[in-house]
């Protein structure tokens, strides 16, 4: 048996009154992609920040690599160093060229050598197919080619753990596909990711595992086709009667 | 229109001709220009060159003490509390004092205080000393309004990297924040450039000093129109760069929504 990456244990989170969280348990092995589902508001990207500690959790632990990251003691930009995160809306540097972008992370989080990080950017241009772009503000890329460039500069701290948040929901749909193809190499890489997404044929393909958040709850945790084919909560079967049938 | 209806008023005027002698005699305006150590006129071209260095120090020093101030502003750490509360009041204190009456009391009130070394520099630097106080509160309300502008998303986009508060300031926000204040600090270095003028007040012979000695001594007002020429040769290129500045922005800030 593995040790976990990742173990969520009865996480709660509030926002003011309002329990956004109730009590989320998940593993995440080295090496699984598990994709979060969900309709919208059901919690998925508060779980994620809850995992980059950007947000802070009422009670329940995160462990990471067998340490809790709630610990007093822990550096919390080390921990985010390890855990990387994209978001819906890219958030990327207009300031900075899609290098820089990519770059700045291991320039200046980690205060690596400059010639090692830029081979290593290029690499990840050319991963992406966006090499030529290298020079390029992030306002002359499309939708698509900005979210790859996203997930780029998080790969760029060598994250072990990859939290993707509806990283495919701001785009134009002829444009997701671009990225969807990013994560599927990613995932047969080995990436460790949790991907909370909307795209079910995808979670189908790529997930080793699927879990579905209700209103702050997650109702079933099971192999993606289990999950899609044999689900035994009356909410799953709900969402899914709700969704695109996959196959 | 409005030169020619102020040109005609100089022509027309019954007093016009006494207003033309005593404002733009073009011979007693050479002479304020390049001065006459015989009779003890200060040249305003010399004086003028004061201006200018003291708009470039302040500049200067303005720049990095508003920023520091409204770093010190925007901070969340509860240790900077007492300095935080200090900046609130500097800005709320010099942005209400007329400039007139900071440079009063920093030049005859630090000389008097028989400070030692403090109390013994020159008309120049005590003049400084009171502009960029009164400068930097100025621009530290520009400064704090740019990193305000700083959407949210780019500092959490940075934290989540694992850069540090300090390397986010850096590298993701202050960049972004002096591109967008660039036009409005440009707007106070053209006051900080004029209100260098009232320095004369303190007996410092600067382009306006030096006008109103040779005013005085001459009985003729061309050194007035000379200076404020001067003045002029310095603001109005620096508003056009200003305005051009502002319609880049807009055009790409337009362009960005299209």
């Amino acid at each position: 048996m593995t040790k976990n990456m990742l173990e969520l244990q009865n996480v709660h989170k509030r926002f003011d009154d309002r329990e956004v969280l109730h009590g989320v348990s998940l593993t995440l092995a080295p090496n699984e992609v598990v994709c979060l589902l969900g309709s919208s508001g059901s919690g998925k990207s508060t779980l994620l920040r809850c995992i980059n500690l950007l947000e802070r959790i009422e009670s329940g632990d995160i462990i990471f690599r067998e340490q809790s990251l709630l610990d007093e003691r822990i550096d919390v930009d080390l921990v985010r160093r390890h855990i990387g995160i994209v978001f819906q809306a890219f958030n990327l540097f207009p300031h900075l060229s899609v290098l820089d972008n990519i770059t700045l992370g291991p320039l200046r989080a980690r205060g690596r050598a400059k010639s090692e990080v830029l081979d290593e950017a290029y690499e990840l241009l050319e991963r992406i197919g966006l090499k030529s772009r290298a020079g390029d503000f992030p306002d002359q890329l499309s939708g698509g080619q900005q979210q790859r460039v996203a997930i780029a500069r998080a790969l760029a701290m060598r994250p072990d753990v990859l939290l993707l948040d509806e990283v495919t929901s701001a785009l134009d749909p002829t444009l997701v596909g671009e990225v969807l193809d990013l994560l599927t190499d990613l995932a047969r890489q080995g990436t460790t990711m949790l991907i909370a997404t909307h795209e079910m044929q995808f979670a189908r393909d790529v997930a080793h595992r699927v879990a579905l958040l209700d209103e702050g709850r997650l109702v079933e945790v099971a192999p993606a086709a289990d999950f899609f084919d044999r689900p035994q909560q009356a909410a799953t079967i709900d969402f899914l009667s709700r969704v695109p049938k996959t196959q | 229109m409005v030169l020619a209806v102020v040109a005609w008023v100089l022509w027309a005027a019954p007093g016009g001709k006494a207003v033309r002698e005593f404002f733009l005699s073009p011979t007693h305006a050479w002479r304020s220009f390049i001065g006459d150590p015989a009779e003890g006129l200060s040249a305003i071209w010399r004086g003028f060159l004061t201006n200018i260095w003291m708009f470039v120090v302040c500049e200067i020093l303005v720049l990095v003490f508003g920023l520091l101030i409204a770093v010190v502003r925007l901070s969340s750490s509860p240790i900077l509390t007492p300095l935080r509360l200090l900046s609130v009041v500097y800005t709320d204190f010099f942005r209400g004092i007329p400039i007139i009456l900071v440079l009063f009391i920093v030049g005859y009130g630090l000389p008097g205080m028989s400070l030692g070394w403090i109390s013994m520099q020159s008309p120049a630097v005590y003049a400084c000393i009171a502009l960029t106080l009164t400068y930097s509160a100025y621009v530290a309300e520009v400064y704090r309004a740019g990193i305000n502008a700083v959407p949210t998303n780019q500092v959490v986009a940075s934290r989540a990297l694992g850069l540090r508060q300090g390397a986010t300031l850096r590298y993701v926000v202050l960049p972004q924040a002096i591109r967008n204040v660039i036009p409005p600090l440009l707007n106070d270095f053209i006051s900080l450039q004029k209100d260098t003028a009232l320095v004369s007040t303190l007996g410092i012979v600067d382009a306006t000093q030096a006008a109103h000695i040779f005013s005085s001594q001459s009985f003729n007002f061309a050194g007035y129109t000379v200076a404020s020429l001067l003045f002029l040769l310095l603001t109005i290129p620096m508003t056009r760069l200003t305005d051009r500045l502002i319609a880049r922005d807009r055009s790409r800030r337009l362009a960005y929504l299209s």
